[in-house]
């Protein structure tokens, strides 16, 4: 049983995956990535991180995927689409990518194989979401990064306001 | 359950079908799309050795927590600053950006 | 019968049923499956059965706010014209539009009916009968309404119409801006029960509901819902006076039905979440004894609750966009901060009293949490006063330099 939802959820997220990088609509990319990130919440779900998977299709599908389709939707015109979607190195970006591949599967499987099979994966903690959320403001842990990271975000909330603001001087 | 490496395959997979995306594609927006495929594959991995190696230490569950944050603030950024060439340039095709000045 | 044969009686049909499906030689894990997935049919099944009533209900209702007798040919009183109406809605031709983008086009009024109804799986009805009783209720909650946007700009890109994408921009930017101070005012609650199970959080209400300890939250939570939901005054999407009728403009018949149920499911949906969160859900007299009170006493509250709902819809005028945009970001998020800020602090001010705690240990933490409130409340007014006084004084004055006022102020 937990096999076919895993391959339902790989499948939506790969397939997904594929789609926005190969479909020459755009906002049609952008529908496929909605899909494929919908899938790796559906993989969290199958991992035990609920909060993470609702996170994801907050965060992911709620802001980021809306923020891209609106993107797309004011930097493209209606006549772009019949344009070619890759450029002139597609062929060498697929070897690339081939080769990459392969040597990641040669290092899961043959380099480092973990050997974790169904028989012995450990038990998990009573309330994970409670213990990331203590983790994050622990003195010992996550406090700095947690700060930092809050820093982070208004620091680009100001920079992308600032860079897509229109000026009207120049 | 299923086993960690199909996990670990499932993600190297999708950083790779992410990779092949940012080479290939001439949208900058597509290729924003492509990393952020790039960094869902990281936070697969994150979360799955959490669940198989450390499960009862939240390590694996704040960093893909940072990823989702640092992916955020990505996003905007690159979006705006996209939108910034657009107004520019009336296209937002990345071959074709190969001049400092307008 | 007596209460106990009540209190367990949905626990013994279940029961019945299980060990019927065993007799017939299903192995447990398929029992378990059936079961589920049989939760899965008769839960959606239940708001778009409601949907049916509201209809009726919100009909009638606003016939007699604007003095008239309402929809009364169909049944005694009018009663069943919504039969009528979803025969007429499922017989109506399926026209779509030529240019279209197929896919988007058919998938986007099924994912905002989804959307939904996916609510449903969190709340409460009773206090043994949930859907899910999900660690994450709360941010679940969240996270499947934002699928509702994506349906909206699905709609709007995909019908190939500019007014459908202009009023898909417009809803989009309302959603999104409404969204931020949700989230911020649904965390007082989830901070106040210390969880973010939804029956946690009813369970928690019992030393008092948190209508009383938040009023400010309830309030902010129930204006940002009212404009997530898109109904007026915040019923820019579908403004039918200035873009016909919104992003839904090219969908016919079942396909537009079911972005009208949509709407209608939000609706009252909304107001569930709100009565779960703020008015204590199935809490009331004797429900711990008679836990089938539970669902008298939830719908009871949701369907007040909406009531309010439909009377600020049929009283308030349309805002403009740039006083809806405005009125989220301006006030709500900041007062929604402020709020979040000071409900913390006051809560860890005062410690939780256990679950046995009498009146009057109860009482500090009342008094403290209702305190801060009416603070920020009286706090909200001067602010306001304030900066409306300094703006009519401006106008004023440039009204004696310049006696003749043109265009749109403000």
């Amino acid at each position: 049983m937990t096999y076919i939802v895993f391959g339902f959820f790989g499948i939506l997220t790969l397939g997904g995956g594929i789609l926005v990088v190969t479909s020459r609509n755009l906002v049609r990319a952008a529908a496929s990535l909605v899909l494929s990130l919908f899938g790796v919440a559906g993989l969290y779900v199958l991992l035990e991180a609920g909060f993470l998977a609702a996170a994801q299709i907050l965060i992911y599908i709620g802001a980021i995927a809306i923020l891209i389709i609106f993107a797309v939707m004011l930097t493209q015109r209606v006549a772009a689409e019949n344009r070619a979607a890759t450029n002139s190195q597609w062929p060498w970006a697929l070897l690339v990518s081939a080769l990459t591949f392969a040597l990641l599967v040669y290092i899961i499987n043959i380099v480092w194989p973990l050997g974790i099979r169904a028989a012995n994966v450990p038990v998990l903690a009573a309330d994970p979401t409670k213990g990331l959320g203590m983790a994050l403001v622990d003195w010992g842990q996550y406090v700095l990064p947690f700060e930092v990271a809050s820093i982070l975000l208004l620091g680009a909330m100001v920079g992308s306001i600032f860079v897509a603001r229109e000026h009207h001087d120049d | 359950m299923v086993p960690l490496s199909w996990y670990l395959v499932t993600s190297a997979l999708l950083f790779c079908i992410g990779l092949y995306g940012v080479f290939a594609r001439r949208n900058a927006v597509a290729i924003l799309m492509s990393i952020e495929l790039m960094l869902n594959a990281v936070n697969i991995n994150l979360v799955a050795f959490w669940r198989f190696q450390t499960p009862t230490r939240p390590v694996g569950l704040a960093f893909a927590v940072f990823v989702l944050v640092v992916a955020a603030a990505e996003a905007a950024v690159g979006l705006a600053l996209i939108l910034s060439i657009y107004r520019q340039r009336k296209h937002v095709v990345v071959e074709d950006m190969d001049l400092l000045k307008l | 019968m007596d209460s106990f044969e009540i209190a367990n009686l949905f626990y013994s049909i279940g029961q019945v049923w299980t060990e019927w499906l065993t007799n017939l030689g299903l192995s447990p894990e398929w029992v378990s499956f059936t079961n589920k997935a049989m939760g899965a049919v008769l839960l959606p099944a239940l708001p778009v059965m409601i949907v049916c009533v509201t209809i009726m209900g919100e009909r009638k209702i606003i016939g007699r706010f604007q003095d008239r007798l309402g929809p009364n040919r169909v049944g005694p009183f009018g009663f069943l014209q919504t039969i009528p109406d979803i025969i007429k809605l499922l017989t109506k031709e399926i026209i779509t539009p030529t240019h279209v983008d197929k896919v988007m086009y058919n998938l986007a009024p099924m994912l905002s009916v989804v959307s939904v109804i996916l609510i449903w799986a969190v709340i409460p009805l009773a206090s043994n009968v949930v859907g899910a009783d999900l660690e994450i209720g709360a941010i679940y909650f969240v996270a499947v309404s934002s699928f509702g946007v994506l349906a909206v700009l699905m709609a709007g890109w995909s019908s190939n119409n500019k007014y459908a994408l202009i009023s898909a921009f417009r809803g989009v930017a309302q959603l999104v801006s409404y969204e931020v101070p949700l989230v911020l005012t649904l965390l007082v609650p989830v901070l106040l029960a210390g969880t973010m199970r939804m029956n946690g959080i009813v369970e928690a209400q019992a030393q008092g509901w948190y209508v009383l300890l938040a009023p400010l939250s309830m309030l902010i939570f129930f204006i940002s819902s009212t404009a997530e939901v898109g109904r007026s005054p915040f019923d820019l999407l579908e403004a039918d006076s200035e873009i016909v009728a919104g992003f839904n403009i090219e969908y016919s018949g079942m396909r537009f039905a079911m972005f009208f149920l949509g709407e209608f499911i939000h609706a009252f949906t909304f107001c569930g979440v709100v009565a779960t969160l703020f008015f204590g859900g199935w809490r009331g007299p004797f429900v711990d004894q008679v836990p089938a009170l539970g669902f008298l006493y939830f719908f009871a509250k949701m369907f007040a609750i909406y009531f309010v709902n439909i009377w600020i819809r049929i009283t308030m005028p349309r805002l403009r966009i740039d006083h809806l945009l405005n009125l989220s970001w301006k006030f709500l998020v900041p007062l929604s901060l402020v709020n979040l800020v000071v409900m913390s602090l006051a809560a860890k001010l005062v410690q939780t009293p256990g679950a046995d705690a009498t009146l009057w240990q109860l009482l500090p933490r009342w008094g403290i949490l209702l305190g801060a409130n009416m603070v920020m409340i009286a706090g909200t007014f001067m602010i306001l006063g304030t900066v409306s006084r300094r703006e009519r004084n401006k106008q004023e004055a440039a009204r004696v330099l310049e006696p003749v006022v043109s265009g749109f102020q403000g």
